[in-house]
């Protein structure tokens, strides 16, 4: 940095977007939130918090819940995946390979998280790929989609890149001579990986874990697409209420609240979450 | 007996590059024995062939009397004090002396005893809170070493654990460290590239040269009677020539060096007449005169001099050979440069080299 006002120079473009394209928009939906649904659909700003009472409903506190529990199990599921996955990458694999491997992981960014969700449609329905295996052996048909465990399965899929990557980033650093030195003070492999490298790669374990865990919280395209009619998700209900129920002024508040939850974690996880920033 | 390592036969290769070659090696119980040579001569791979880091692809060894190829580091009675010493980051000083004991599962208050005990054994007492980045690289190494000790190894296995200290404290550490050998009467097996580091410290060496062990001796026997060209030429024999024996005769050999010098040497039995020879004359043991020739000495004229303080050294002209001759500081006006010397070769001084490396 030269000068403050030259640093405020180069700041400036990235500050317009962020005002433009962030802030005004939430204060667009901070005073919606506020405000209550006209006959036809449209806001009227009368100033009250009722739409955030409504929220605090206990069937929407069903809906929250719902969807903190289908964030936890992703959050689980891509752990107990993506853990396995990127110490073999970071620690094992041949070192020519690694940077093959790591465009592996990210190649499915290369096609729109919508298909993919539609790919995984056409494999689980009834008439699907799995199913059409099963009746050639013999098996008889499941009903895999439109279930709870289809929304997991989507989400876990569409996440996993995001707990391998910061995983993989904090095992390759690790210093393999303290993995020497455990074996060497007499630690047995499963004891050396619980008492010194799953500590020790604890920053890439709480990033993956909150850019995992955050993105599903609100996850509207895998309950949508994979889940049943019956199984509602706060990013399906904010999504009902805008586009159907055109209910804007509850939509706004329920989609606060869900930011509120993600600051709340934030809060929370700031130490090592400074630690993995390191 | 509990500390002794037997290696037999050891064989490991990376891909084509066959870094230990069929090493023998007998370590005695409660001996510091240093694995010597020059960076990529295989001494590293050996010592973590003994801690298990590393599977040979033949030959076994043996410490404390039990075969343990094949086993993993976990269960060798063996600790090491790595050159990069890897201290665990996540724990404080305590924590890592401790670990090792928490791994064979001692209790609590035992493991709070012992941990202090080897603080204070390694001079670091009260420190056992401090955090690992918060120390010195001498402290870094104490602790260590502590971590390594406190399990009371069979065996010590040190790699170049002096290698990244300044040289001040790198010398006060190779007195720490023998004491503690001695004090302790564990076995060290210490691996360096320094000869004055294996010479001060061990009570044998292994001198090792593209993965083989060329000679092994006490510090005293490998200085004075270095067996081979390259062990002679780590062990700072400075003057290393080729020559032939020309006749062997009434305890005497006469030899042609390859730059057409003369010398005369002891018959120890081992000479013969015909045969191309390596020899090996140290520096200190050559006598510099300005007076002409007798027998044993050659003529030359001085290319160089350098003085070093407690002594002062002559580079040598003599034929086509450039000696090194080393003598107590005394300089005389009559040694300058241009002046035509002779250099008295005593001959029990002059050391016959095989050159196992040459092709037969």
């Amino acid at each position: 940095m030269r000068t403050r006002g030259q640093a405020l120079l180069l700041l400036a473009p990235l500050g317009a977007v962020l005002l433009l394209l962030f802030v005004v928009p939430q204060l667009i939906m901070l005073e919606a939130s506020l405000g209550r649904r006209s006959a036809y659909g449209l806001v009227v700003h009368d100033w009250n918090v009722l739409n955030y009472l409504r929220a605090l409903d206990p069937l929407y506190l069903r809906v929250l819940a719902r969807s903190l529990g289908l964030a936890a199990a992703t959050t689980a599921f891509c752990l107990l995946i993506g853990y396995p996955m990127a110490y073999w990458l970071g620690l094992v694999a041949p070192r020519r390979w690694r940077s093959a491997l790591l465009v592996l992981v990210i190649l499915p960014f290369w096609t729109s998280f919508l298909v993919r969700m539609y790919a995984w449609v056409f494999l689980l329905r009834t008439e699907g790929l799995v199913n059409a295996g099963l009746l050639a052996l013999g098996l008889p048909a499941l009903n895999l989609l439109y279930n709870d465990a289809a929304v997991v399965l989507g989400q876990v899929y569409g996440e996993l890149p995001f707990m391998v990557l910061p995983l993989f980033a904090s095992l390759e650093k690790l210093d393999r001579s303290l993995l020497e030195a455990a074996a060497d003070l007499g630690a047995a492999p499963r004891r050396a990986l619980w008492r010194v490298t799953l500590p020790l790669t604890r920053p890439g374990i709480v990033a993956g874990s909150l850019l995992v865990f955050i993105p599903s919280l609100g996850a509207y395209l895998a309950p949508d697409l994979l889940g049943g009619a019956r199984t509602v998700y706060v990013g399906t209900l904010i999504q009902n209420q805008f586009v159907v129920a055109r209910d804007i002024p509850f939509g706004s508040a329920l989609s606060f609240v869900l930011s509120l939850v993600v600051l709340v974690l934030l809060l929370a996880f700031r130490r090592p979450l400074r630690a993995a920033g390191n | 007996m509990r500390g002794d390592v037997s290696l037999q036969g050891l064989r490991k290769a990376f891909g084509d590059v066959e870094a230990v070659r069929d090493v023998t090696l007998e370590v005695r119980s409660g001996e510091f024995l240093t694995l010597l040579g020059p960076s990529g001569c295989g001494k590293t791979t050996l010592l973590r062939l003994v801690a298990g880091f590393e599977t040979p692809d033949a030959g076994a060894v043996l410490i404390s009397g039990r075969d343990y190829t094949g086993e993993p580091p976990h269960r060798r009675p063996v600790n090491t004090v790595f050159q990069h010493y890897a201290l665990f980051p996540h724990r404080d000083v305590a924590g890592n002396v401790a670990f090792g004991l928490e791994m064979a599962k001692v209790p609590r208050r035992e493991v709070k005893e012992r941990v202090a005990r080897a603080l204070e054994q390694v001079r670091l007492p009260g420190l056992g809170g401090r955090r690992v980045d918060q120390l010195s690289g001498g402290q870094r190494q104490r602790v260590a070493l502590a971590r390594a000790l406190v399990l009371e190894p069979d065996v010590l296995l040190l790699d170049e654990p002096l290698a990244a200290l300044d040289l001040k404290l790198r010398q006060e550490m190779r007195i720490e460290l023998k004491n503690l050998q001695e004090g302790l009467g564990r076995t060290f097996v210490f691996v360096t590239h320094d000869q004055d580091e294996a010479l001060i410290m061990s009570d044998r060496i292994a001198v090792m040269n593209q993965g083989r062990v060329e000679q092994v001796g006490p510090p005293e026997e490998l200085y004075e009677r270095p067996r081979t060209r390259f062990v002679a030429d780590f062990l700072a024999v400075r003057n290393v020539l080729q020559a032939t024996v020309l006749a062997v005769a009434a305890g005497r050999v006469s030899l042609r060096t390859r730059g057409g010098a003369a010398l005369a040497a002891a018959d120890d039995g081992q000479w013969r007449e015909g045969a191309e020879v390596w020899v090996g004359l140290r520096p200190e043991t050559l006598q510099i005169a300005v007076e002409g020739a007798a027998a044993g000495e050659l003529r030359g004229t001085i290319e160089d001099e350098v003085y070093l303080g407690d002594r002062t050294e002559w580079l040598v002209r003599v034929g086509e050979e450039l000696l090194t001759v080393s003598q107590a500081a005394r300089r005389g006006p009559a040694l300058r440069r241009g002046s035509q010397v002779s250099v008295v070769v005593a001959p029990e001084s002059v050391l016959r080299l095989d050159d196992p490396q040459a092709p037969a």
